[in-house]
């Protein structure tokens, strides 16, 4: 059923390699943007749960990358489908809908995790050095396997590329802002935290940070993240089912 | 072989494919020949299992395209309208992939690459990027990727679209190739040379329909052997003749500007459809 996925991914790979002394400097220019802005300059005298301002953005922007570095894979199969006319190709093989999604979303967390290595290695440029253990691993793997399963489903929905820019611009970005990045949620009113109790990206960067610090995450978060990818991964596979017209 | 029964195909209000019902043979070369907009491509890409079908069914080799779609697309190797390579890949990765999207284990394809590669005369280029290669060598590339699987029928849609007189004689030749190597041929054309030259069996297309299926010989001779095309007020009109003595008495007393041919496919689609093919 899942026969094929590998001739997926390896193609994605393939392309991947290609790319990477561009993609790199990319993964690495927004981080160092926010450490330099938010760690360096304004949060130097700040602390966080007993943390430098500088400790408690590593992570969160590590979880924050897993998910935009995840989800950008829906605009390269956007174009790669409408420009390039690839998915043509996957559609005519004897390939399963699974077999597809499983190789594209393994793309993308190849990609995000990629992304979280050189943040990591940022961090450490500036001399943040926590722990990163199997529990931080793990609510970034998460994490990337929601994204990665929402964006081919949603690039199979959007039909045009502009629109593709707008998920981008109404989902991902603004949860990448509030999805306990940058800031403890507990600073927000009551309300605001229910709200953002149901993102997925709340739930990563509780769970990455707590790890990094030295602390055992909460279970619960782990099985919301997993809920949450299983879903995705459903609903995209049921979405690249009915991409024919 | 290839069964298609009842094909419809119906996009909101336009009828697409209009009940359609063929039956190809088995190493059979056989051309779809029909104007932009026919349903050429709806008929290959339903074929493929891109496209959903409206209602009827078909069948690759006994497969159902339908319910026993894993099955059906092993049997056919497809030449889209389209390039749908990737361009940041080497000629050799696009092969590759191809091949491991078959299920084909490394070393049996990569031996098949090679010989691929020779066939389509492309060995020197195969670590060239899709991007840095001409159309022509792109057509190849793409005929290279659908015959990697050792497929037994080969769709072509419009394979020499926009490729240069020279560069489609080699395509043709390819073509012919391929056929004579044992695999049913079915190609889709707008092209009336490509038809008559390629082709054992025609099926004329329009608006959905097909209008006529037979050998290019007997569609030819339908409508005579040679033709007089000549302007009267205007407007061109054509004669038909069935030898060239006929022919001959006929043109020796006309005056007029004149041209004396030999019939062809596009004679016998007008006279079937009222239109020309392009
Ligand atoms: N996805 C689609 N949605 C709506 N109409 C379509 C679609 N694809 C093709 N058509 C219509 O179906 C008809 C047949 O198209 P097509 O099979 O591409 O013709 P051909 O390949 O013979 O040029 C045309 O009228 C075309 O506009
Ligand atoms: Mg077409």
């Amino acid at each position: 059923m899942i026969r094929g996925f590998w001739a997926i991914y390896l193609r994605e790979m393939m392309i991947l390699r290609r790319r990477l002394l561009r993609q790199i400097p990319s993964w690495a220019v927004s981080p160092t943007l926010f450490l330099i802005a938010f760690g360096y300059a304004m949060g130097r005298d700040m602390t966080v749960d007993r943390h430098t301002y500088m400790e408690f953005l590593v992570p969160g922007l590590a979880a924050m990358s897993s998910m935009t570095q995840a989800f950008a894979i829906s605009s390269e199969i956007n174009i790669a489908r409408f420009y390039w006319h690839i998915f043509e190709k996957f559609q005519a093989a004897p390939i399963s809908s699974t077999a597809y999604v499983l190789g594209e979303v393994l793309a993308g967390m190849t990609r995000a995790l990629l992304a979280v290595l050189v943040i990591l290695i940022l961090g450490f440029a500036f001399g943040v050095n926590l722990s990163y253990n199997f529990f931080f691993w793990a609510a970034i793997l998460l994490n990337s396997f929601i994204f990665a399963s929402l964006a081919v489903g949603l690039a199979m929905l959007v039909k045009s590329h502009s629109d593709q820019a707008m998920l981008n611009s109404f989902i991902i970005t603004p949860m990448g802002f509030l999805g306990g990045t940058f800031f403890p949620l507990a600073m927000l009113p009551d309300w605001a935290q229910n709200l953002l109790y149901y993102l997925p990206l709340t739930h990563a960067a509780k769970a990455a940070r707590a790890s990094a610090f030295g602390s055992t995450p909460q279970l619960t978060s782990y099985i919301i993240l997993l809920a949450i990818g299983a879903i995705f991964f459903i609903m995209s596979i049921k979405c690249v089912k009915m991409a024919k017209d | 072989m290839i069964e298609i029964e009842n094909l419809t195909k119906k996009y909101k209000n336009l009828t697409a494919l209009d009940n359609i019902s063929l039956t190809i043979k088995s190493g059979e070369l056989f051309a779809y020949l029909g104007p932009n907009g026919a349903g050429k491509t709806t008929t290959i890409r339903i074929l493929t299992g891109l496209t959903k079908l409206t209602s009827g069914c078909a069948r690759l080799n006994g497969f159902d395209i339908v319910h026993d779609e894993l099955s059906a697309k092993r049997q056919y190797g497809l030449v889209p309208q389209s390039i749908n390579l990737d361009r940041e890949l080497s000629v050799y990765e696009n092969l590759y992939i191809h091949g491991r999207l078959y299920h084909m284990s490394t070393k049996p394809l990569k031996k098949k690459i090679q010989e691929l590669l020779n066939y389509v005369e492309l060995s020197e280029r195969r670590n060239t990027l899709v991007k840095k290669l001409s159309g022509g060598m792109k057509r190849r590339v793409m005929i290279a990727c659908a015959l990697v699987h050792s497929p037994v029928i080969l769709f072509l849609d419009e394979p020499t679209v926009g490729l240069d007189p020279g560069m489609r004689r080699k395509v043709w030749a390819l073509i012919k190739n391929i056929q004579q190597a044992g695999a049913l041929i079915f190609l889709t054309t707008h092209y009336i040379e490509e038809a008559e030259f390629l082709a054992q069996r025609v099926a004329f297309i329009d608006e959905g329909k097909i209008v006529t299926v037979d050998t290019p010989e007997n569609l030819i001779k339908q409508q005579g052997e040679w033709a007089i095309d000549r302007i009267v007020d205007g407007m061109m009109e054509t004669v038909y003749f069935d030898s060239r003595e006929d022919a001959d008495n006929y043109n020796s007393c006309m005056d007029e500007r004149f041209t004396f041919r030999k019939v062809n496919l596009e004679d016998s689609f007008l006279a079937l459809t009222g239109k020309k093919v392009k």
